[in-house]
């Protein structure tokens, strides 16, 4: 567990922005703790920019507040709060050179010239620079550019640093290299990050918390962890990874959990940490179950705590992973279902009859 | 076959712009060559080289006057029309407001106007207000006909201009003052000079509107106008003309040059006119 401590160190409360009739983002109530990786994770239009420049100053919410460090921010305007941005674009000020624009914020301190360059160098350093003060901001990679764009704000020893989609610009290799090393950089300096992305991966890997951000609402703020096992609603678990919906119909509610009849699976008894909190019988239709908690079962009967028929209709090969798209018998949309490729287990072709394996404990109900 | 006939097709083309040049270029060369000609007649054949219609230009004084007044306003208006372009082109690329269209296609309207229509059209306002004309009335025109250009060459600049570049500033706890002078105008001051000369050089040799909005002081181009009916001082205008040409040459020739850096520095492919004009 990554964050130091408990605290909080930003309050959202009721925060709404409107632009006219649109509602940008509806009451987010949300507390980020100090120290913790938090990332604001949703598709495009969801709010969650702006979410992150209301935080920032660069804009004020339509209503609702919000404080950072206990210390209430409305009115207070960007270049007066305790934060610091890393943008999309990185913003490296390209008539400055490295050095001029890591120390661009101290110079608004009263620092003398080399107590802001030795600030400027230990930045550098955190960041892999070391030496690259002189070069010009056009001399620099993309990647080189957000290490610049992560020390500008790193100097200047913001209680949060927030960073708006800053990898999406690099190429995949570079962006899976520097997720590691900001998530690495993050827990060593402890300072609380707030990241904005709409890559479910990306958040999955970096973040200690993640808030789910839907039309302007959280639809859900948890771990990686428990947002990947158990989303709560249909649509955090159709953005969160894979997930297969089954039709279901509710049965009976008692202390082992929810008892559902899925039609292609059977009867099951869903545990309570996998039934929302607030259930409402009425409304069960679907149950969801990840590729990886369905097995395609070997002809020399594999143990299973439950199966079903099915026959293989697609298949998708990832090297160390084949997805298949089987049909089971008992009807419902063909399930996706991952298997690692182990010695010995040969790929099966599309029309293979097979046994699918599954257990109750993988099976999620949605509110 | 195809070939040959693209060939010749260049051929012709080249020729075409050959003679096009001549007939736009030729003209201007006379000046010089005449300027530097020892004969009061401005004919063919040349007799010899001289210096001495420079001396004349050096000891007439009414022309020292001309010289002081174009000064005077050309340097007015390119500071006018640059504040006013630097306004005008930050707001376009920076703000959307109701009528912005009508409202860039008004200021940018004085580009396509015949000088004569401008020119008239202040007069007679000016005539009825009762304002007696001076040099002023003669920068209130410049400065109309000039803060186009000087849009069409910022716009390039403020288009381009990277607003998170503003944000940063801000995040990184500078006032919006300091912001301007240490990122927004480092940025666009390329642009800046470079409408500073082109709106100098336009109002330098600008003549129409200098002609109807001057009072009793004339700038340089009117002067010129009214030496041109003594045939003896053609000779010297002559020279006072190659003097302008180079001067001209070489504030163009900068302000393109700074306005390419400032295109540069943004990583904007520097087109030839930035798109406007």
């Amino acid at each position: 567990m990554a964050p130091g401590t408990n605290k909080g160190i930003i309050q959202l409360s009721d925060v709404t922005r409107t632009f006219g009739a649109f509602y940008a983002l509806r009451k987010i109530n949300a507390e980020i703790r100090e120290g913790e990786f938090f990332s604001l994770l949703g598709p495009s239009g969801c709010g969650k920019t702006t979410l992150l420049r209301l935080i920032a100053g660069f804009d004020e919410p339509t209503s609702g507040a919000i404080s950072i460090g206990g210390r209430p921010m409305a009115g207070i305007a960007a270049n007066k709060r305790p934060t610091n941005m890393v943008f999309q674009s990185y913003a490296i000020f390209p008539h400055l050179n490295v050095a001029e624009n890591v120390g661009y914020g101290l110079t608004t301190r009263k620092l003398s010239k080399a107590e802001i360059a030795a600030e400027v160098e230990k930045a550098l350093a955190m960041v892999d620079l070391q030496g690259f003060g002189g070069r010009a901001a056009h001399e620099l990679s993309g990647g080189q550019r957000q290490r610049v764009a992560l020390a500008r704000a790193l100097v200047m020893r913001p209680k949060v640093v927030l960073l708006d989609e800053p990898l999406s610009a690099l190429d995949k290799k570079l962006r899976d290299q520097m997720q590691v090393e900001l998530r690495a950089l993050q827990q060593s300096i402890g300072i609380t990050f707030i990241l904005v992305t709409h890559d479910q991966e990306e958040a999955l890997i970096m973040s200690d918390r993640i808030a789910v951000m839907f039309e302007g609402e959280i639809a859900q703020m948890a771990s990686p962890e428990q947002l990947y096992r158990r989303p709560r609603t249909k649509r955090v678990a159709s953005f969160i990874g894979v997930m297969n919906f089954l039709p279901a119909t509710f049965v009976a509610q008692g202390d082992d959990g929810v008892t559902v009849d899925i039609t292609a699976l059977g009867r099951v008894t869903i545990r309570p940490g996998m039934v929302p909190e607030v259930l409402n019988p009425a409304t069960i239709d679907t149950i969801g179950i990840r590729p990886e908690m369905l097995t395609i079962l070997s002809n020399d009967a594999e143990p299973a705590e439950r199966s079903a028929r099915g026959s293989v209709t697609g298949t998708s090969y990832y090297g160390d992973m084949t997805y298949y798209t089987v049909q089971l018998a008992g009807g419902g949309d063909p399930v996706t279902i991952s298997m690692r490729n182990t010695a010995g287990r040969s790929v099966l072709p599309s029309g293979s009859p097979v046994t699918v394996g599954w257990g109750a404990e993988s099976v999620v109900l949605f509110e | 076959m195809r070939g040959s006939g693209r060939r010749g097709a260049a051929k012709w083309l080249s020729v075409y712009a050959v003679t096009y040049m001549v007939f736009l270029y030729a003209p201007v060369i006379l000046l010089p060559l005449f300027a530097f000609n020892d004969a009061t007649v401005v004919a063919f054949p040349l007799s010899h080289f001289t210096t001495k219609w420079f001396v004349v230009l050096w000891q007439t004084e009414a022309l020292h006057g001309a010289v002081r007044n174009s000064l005077m306003v050309a340097l007015s208006t390119a500071v006018f029309s640059t504040v006013l372009g630097a306004s005008a082109a930050r707001a376009a690329a920076r703000y959307r407001f109701p009528g912005k269209a009508p409202v860039m296609g008004f200021i940018m309207l004085p580009l396509v106007l015949p000088e004569i229509i401008v020119a008239v059209a202040l007069l007679v306002p000016i005539m009825q207000m009762g304002l007696s004309l001076s040099l002023w009335t003669v920068i209130a025109g410049h400065v109309l006909i000039c803060t186009p250009f000087s849009i069409a060459i910022l716009s390039s600049a403020f288009q381009g201009f990277d607003t998170s570049l503003e944000e940063a500033s801000l995040d990184l706890g500078e006032t919006r003052l300091g912001t301007f002078r240490r990122v927004i105008l480092p940025l666009v001051m390329p642009g800046i000079v470079s409408s500073l000369l082109i709106c100098f050089t336009i109002s330098l040799d600008e003549f129409i509107i200098a002609f109807f909005l001057t009072g009793t002081d004339v700038t340089l181009p009117v002067y010129i106008w009214s030496q041109l009916r003594f045939p003896t001082k053609l000779p010297s205008i002559m020279a006072l003309g190659t003097i302008l040409l180079a001067l001209s040459v070489v504030l163009l020739v900068l302000a393109e040059w700074f306005r390419r850096r400032a295109a540069r520095r943004q990583g904007i492919e520097a087109s030839v006119t930035g798109g406007l004009v």
